[in-house]
């Protein structure tokens, strides 16, 4: 291990924010799978195309965990479309950098919040359309 | 950060002794003498080196003529499976190893293999245990060597190396033992046990690094690796490294004296840790075997977690335990020890190993066990695996 991570990276892994689920929400987004030793979901709720909340359950290392508390820090109250840009690098150099072996693995948030974004434009577009 | 440390993994580095870094010293500083030199400060360390050399005989029942100094146990694996292999040649093609051994042995033989030999991997039982039927089927095909660990250092489990020995020299082969991880708390003894080739390190009997040793059977040949000025027989070639050497012997002398009542601590912590885990954290596992086990190792999972945020949690309490998880390792896989006993990779992701040593006290392992299970809990409230059940 010793990869080192970032004073803000162990913070936000000590105390995540944002952690538990959202039992009606309006878009979930499940990335990674146990197998590969990372995977997060993301539940969202959307008013008026702005993201009012926001939590994640992470199974993961270190780096899976701060980078999802730090993904739901980013991306509370921002419209869906700033969320939609929200990328991994985003996530890892708010969180002062990321272990370089990690970047790929464990960097999974941006993508998870994507998937709960499109989950919550389909169910939308499904349900209006 | 906690003020308490409490280190529990030994399996990976051990501290100097005192009593070692005290042997050594002098070795140093005023007796630097190279044993290749004929003047008095040479020839003392001529015979200090061969005083050394009893002592690690000693420790596993060898005679002193049949130890080799190395680097380290990886040296002593190198030296042993590959110089067998190239000096055999003619008598077959074959190496054995388990699906348990060290990367050291693994690669070793993988390497082999470009150079035309074929390479079988013998399976282990849940509990690790080497397949004697396989290996004795195997073994009979063309074999020069099998190696087989005499103990696992991540799962903890003891393997039955006599009957090893037995099925292997019926076929005519060679038996090489990693004895790394059991050397220190285990007796060991190589005319019993009738082993051709056993490799020790240093650090894991509270030696310095950087130094091992390798037994080779009286009358058996191989083909040297590193050549140059003939020390060490002609077999490793180089100074000797006098200090470390000494440090080596002193630390076999201590763990072959101690062994006995230090190995019954350790049982102590070990299973006061495996039992109180087990009964009160649900959905914990001990993996390896249950009695045929080092002293000192509880190779413990905690489902729906995984092993590298333990580790750090474990840290922050000041605890320091290894993980086999694939975000703790190089390549990114979880142990092929792991996987070798059948564990699912979702599984091998959430295995600890806690190894006991020996400035351990029983106060760590109540401070460790007052911990744990807020961590687990913690963790598997983070978890989007774990049932709701579990956390009520």
């Amino acid at each position: 291990m010793r990869v080192m991570y970032s004073a803000k990276v162990m913070e936000h892994f000590k105390n995540p924010r944002n952690m538990g689920e959202i039992p009606d929400a309006d878009g979930v987004g499940t990335v990674g799978n146990p197998v590969c030793g990372d995977m997060m979901t993301i539940y969202i709720k959307v008013k008026d195309d702005r993201i009012t909340d926001i939590k994640f359950k992470t199974f993961g290392c270190g780096a899976a965990i701060a980078t999802s508390s730090m993904i739901t820090e980013l991306a509370k109250g921002k419209t869906l479309e700033e969320g939609l840009k929200i990328s991994r690098k985003n996530v890892a150099d708010s969180l002062d950098g990321l272990p370089p072996i990690k970047m790929h693995c464990s960097n999974l948030a941006a993508d998870g919040l994507h998937a709960a974004i499109e989950d919550y434009l389909k169910k939308k577009g499904g349900g209006k359309g | 950060m906690s003020s308490r440390r409490v280190y529990l993994d030994h399996g990976s580095s051990n501290p100097v002794d005192p009593r070692v870094l005290e042997a050594m010293t002098p070795y140093l500083r005023e007796h630097y003498g190279n044993p290749s030199s004929s003047h008095s400060l040479g020839q003392e360390a001529q015979q200090v080196l061969e005083e050394s050399r009893k002592k690690v005989a000693a420790l596993i029942n060898a005679k002193p003529t049949e130890i080799v100094f190395t680097s380290g146990a990886t040296e002593s694996i190198n030296m042993a499976i590959k110089g067998i292999a190239r000096r055999n040649k003619s008598k077959g093609d074959h190496i054995i190893h388990s699906a348990i051994e060290h990367m050291a042995v693994i690669n070793t033989c993988k390497y082999l293999a470009r150079e035309g030999f074929r390479v079988t991997s013998i399976p282990v039982d849940r509990a690790g245990i080497v397949d004697l039927d396989i290996l004795r089927k195997e073994v009979q095909d063309k074999a020069i060597i099998a190696s087989v660990m005499y103990a696992n250092g991540e799962i903890g489990t003891i393997e039955p190396i006599r009957k090893v020995a037995e099925i292997v020299h019926e076929a005519g082969a060679l038996l090489h033992v990693d004895a790394v991880a059991a050397a220190w708390q285990v007796p060991i003894d190589v005319k019993r046990d009738d082993i051709d080739f056993l490799s020790l390190s240093s650090n894991d009997l509270y030696g310095p690094k950087g130094v091992g040793a390798l037994y080779i059977k009286e009358g058996i040949r191989i083909e040297p690796m590193i050549h140059g000025g003939g020390q060490e027989r002609g077999l490793r070639s180089g100074t000797e490294n006098i200090p470390s050497i000494v440090g080596m012997a002193k630390a076999a002398e201590i763990a072959k004296a101690e062994m006995e009542t230090e190995a019954a601590r350790l049982v102590s912590f070990r299973d006061r840790l495996i039992n109180d885990v087990l009964a009160t954290i649900k959905e914990s596992y001990l993996d390896g075997h249950r009695t045929q086990r080092l002293p000192n190792n509880a190779n413990l999972r905690f489902s729906y977690i995984e092993g590298e945020s333990l580790i750090l949690s474990l840290d922050m309490e000041g605890i320091q335990v290894s993980s086999a998880s694939a975000c703790t390792s190089k390549t990114l896989e979880p142990s092929h020890v792991l996987l070798a006993i059948g564990l699912k990779h979702e599984e091998a992701h959430g295995a600890l190993a806690f190894t006991f040593g020996r400035e351990n006290t029983r106060e760590d392992v109540d401070y460790v066990l007052s911990v744990i299970p807020s961590i687990v809990k913690r963790l598997r409230m983070i978890s989007p695996l774990t049932p709701k059940e579990l956390l009520s």
